[in-house]
């Protein structure tokens, strides 16, 4: 990690931000950076906001009316409230606590944000074939690409939406509790996946799961209440943390 | 020890007044359903059976739907023209229907600003409580010599020459033909269809539109691409349901249809369908035949309602098992 932290870059950066559903503020003055190309956990017990900061990251809460924000979110040094919200989410991608297959084929899952942009033809074909393969899935499917996507299985569907999710070539990509609904196998190689895609992708992840936060994450934040406790290394928070509220927390004391 | 046992014994007695009382629930409760559920369609089938037979052995399956004469002096009957007109103004009703309530169940689900969207679902809902005579009563009156002097002198000019198509658009337009009456019934069960097709939209879990704009996707492609094709036996349930209605209504279409015994030849010719002929002319039919005729074109319709019906309720349960999970 020393080695690492010489070269470190901030991809995304989330200064003063706070978020109201209505009335009730649900994040309080958030300030904490993504680093490119680690894996960044969020942590913290049920409602303390770590899912909804989250979904602030591509703006998904622009769906929904009578939402607002405060403050700023940088990606690559440019505020994402200024730029179009579309372009936004091809550059953040999003990967859901259940999968989420459309109705259609395998293939066509995959392809759907690569046709969204217009890609067609042979390049089409190669980058789902990539996009499988970079999610592990490419083995399993190969020989029936043209079936529906719901004849997989839980843990397929979820690396078949990670492949759909990644085909389009994302800048940062957010998991949302994303093995919450898998088996261990299956998490286990969602996890080994998640690894893997960080050479390429910066990874944002809110997890349930201390465990998995320790296994395979370089940075991590602590929420409670709406606040960003503490945000430190990884190894810091759960060997050291700065914070007594942390402490509790990693430990197991509440939560 | 007496006491204890008069204890006991009042004990069991209120258990088994409580068992009758269940029972007795159980029985009568379930009796009501059976009734309403199974028994009920069938008794009216058997009804209609039995009053029809004296035609059915007359004229048989096939000859009766077939043929076209209707004749009540020669005691003559055969179906064909009211089957045809049914059919006809019900697929008509739907094909002008079913963009409208899919437009409709689109715009409350997915478009409407939220304040907006109860008021829009309670005014298409309110279009089913006007009862059908006024449907009738405003069509003949109203949309009916708009028709005839405005539309359909248009469209004869528009269309009338254009090969094929064109076929559909001649005759004296008159107003009270095909067209109005199935534009009339595509008013009737717009309400029906754009609500089962906007319960449908709304049976889409909202992360699943959310992973379709998480890929950069516009309210349009998730809409084209992923919650259309995702409620797709749902939305076909829906357009059947509606079919369902239009093929039973008698009061609007009695007004509408000119009460013709022939197979129109265009859109703008008067024609009959089944309920038309049963509305008009039970109080007519003085020989046996001639109502065994008429039950006979009843039992058609409650056989073809029947079945549509339970395609559609098939392919609604069959949408809502997937995404039960």
């Amino acid at each position: 990690m020393v080695e690492t932290q010489t070269a470190l870059k901030t991809r995304m950066e989330v200064k003063n931000l706070n978020f109201y559903y209505g009335s009730t503020q649900a994040l309080k003055n958030i300030n904490m950076p993504i680093y490119d190309r680690k894996v960044t956990a969020l942590i913290g017990p049920s409602g303390c906001g770590k899912t909804t900061l989250l979904r602030c990251l591509n703006r998904m809460h622009d769906l929904y009316p009578n939402n607002r924000y405060e403050g700023d979110i940088l990606l690559d040094g440019e505020s994402i409230f200024n730029m179009d919200v579309i372009d936004l989410r091809s550059k953040v991608g999003m990967v859901f606590q259940k999968p989420t297959p459309f109705p259609m084929s395998i293939f066509d899952n995959v392809a759907f944000g690569l046709r969204l942009k217009g890609i067609k033809g042979t390049e089409l074909k190669d980058r789902v074939e990539k996009a499988l393969k970079d999610a592990a899935l490419w083995d399993e499917v190969k020989d029936r690409l043209k079936d529906s996507a719901f004849s997989l299985s839980g843990g397929q569907q979820q690396r078949l939406c990670i492949a759909r999710a990644i085909a389009v070539e994302p800048e940062v990509l957010l998991f949302d509790e994303p093995t919450s609904a898998l088996d261990p196998i299956s998490t286990a190689k969602i996890e080994e996946l998640i690894v893997e895609l960080k050479r390429k992708i910066t990874i944002v992840i809110v997890t349930h799961n201390m465990q998995q936060a320790a296994r395979i994450s370089d940075y991590t934040g602590f929420m409670y209440l709406g606040e960003l406790i503490e945000f430190n290394p990884t190894e810091k928070i759960f060997t050291k943390p700065d914070e007594k509220l942390t402490e509790d927390y990693v430990t197991g004391r509440f939560g | 020890m007496e006491q204890v046992a008069e204890v006991q014994k009042s004990l069991r007695e209120i258990k088994t007044r409580g068992e009758f009382l269940e029972r007795f629930l159980k029985l009568s409760l379930g009796f009501w359903a059976l009734f309403a559920g199974l028994l009920f369609p069938i008794l009216a089938g058997v009804i209609l059976l039995y009053e029809a037979r004296l035609a059915i052995e007359k004229f048989g399956f096939i000859h009766f739907l077939t043929y076209t004469n209707w004749d009540p002096v020669q005691e003559d009957f055969g179906a064909a023209t009211m089957i045809f007109g049914t059919v006809v103004s019900t697929l008509l009703s739907m094909l002008i229907a079913a963009p409208v309530a899919i437009g409709i169940a689109i715009f409350i689900t997915e478009l409407a600003p939220n304040w907006f969207k109860p008021i829009v679902s309670t005014a298409v809902e309110l279009l089913a409580a006007i009862p059908s005579i006024i449907y009738g009563l405003w069509g003949f009156f109203i949309l009916a010599p708009i028709m005839a002097t405005k539309v359909e002198p248009w469209l004869q000019d528009k269309l009338g020459d254009v090969p094929l198509i064109g076929k559909l658009f001649q005759g004296a337009p008159t107003g009270v033909d095909v067209l109005t009456t199935s534009l009339v019934l595509s008013i009737m069960i717009i309400p029906f269809m754009a609500a089962v097709v906007r319960d449908a939209f709304n049976m889409v879990p909202p992360i699943m539109k959310e992973s379709a704009y998480g890929l950069g996707a516009t309210k349009w492609e998730v809409i084209r691409q992923v919650v259309i094709p995702y409620t797709a036996s749902g939305i076909a349930g829906g357009l059947i349901l509606s079919a369902g209605r239009a093929l039973g209504e008698t009061m609007a279409v009695t007004f509408l249809a000119g009460n013709n015994p022939q197979i129109p030849k265009s859109l703008l010719e008067p024609f009959t369908t089944i309920t038309v002929a049963l509305a008009n002319q039970f109080t007519e039919a003085d020989t046996d035949v001639y109502l065994s005729a008429l039950y006979y074109a009843g039992l058609l319709l409650y056989l073809v309602s029947f079945t549509m019906l339970g395609i559609a309720k098939f392919m609604v349960l069959r949408l809502e098992k997937r995404w039960k999970t």
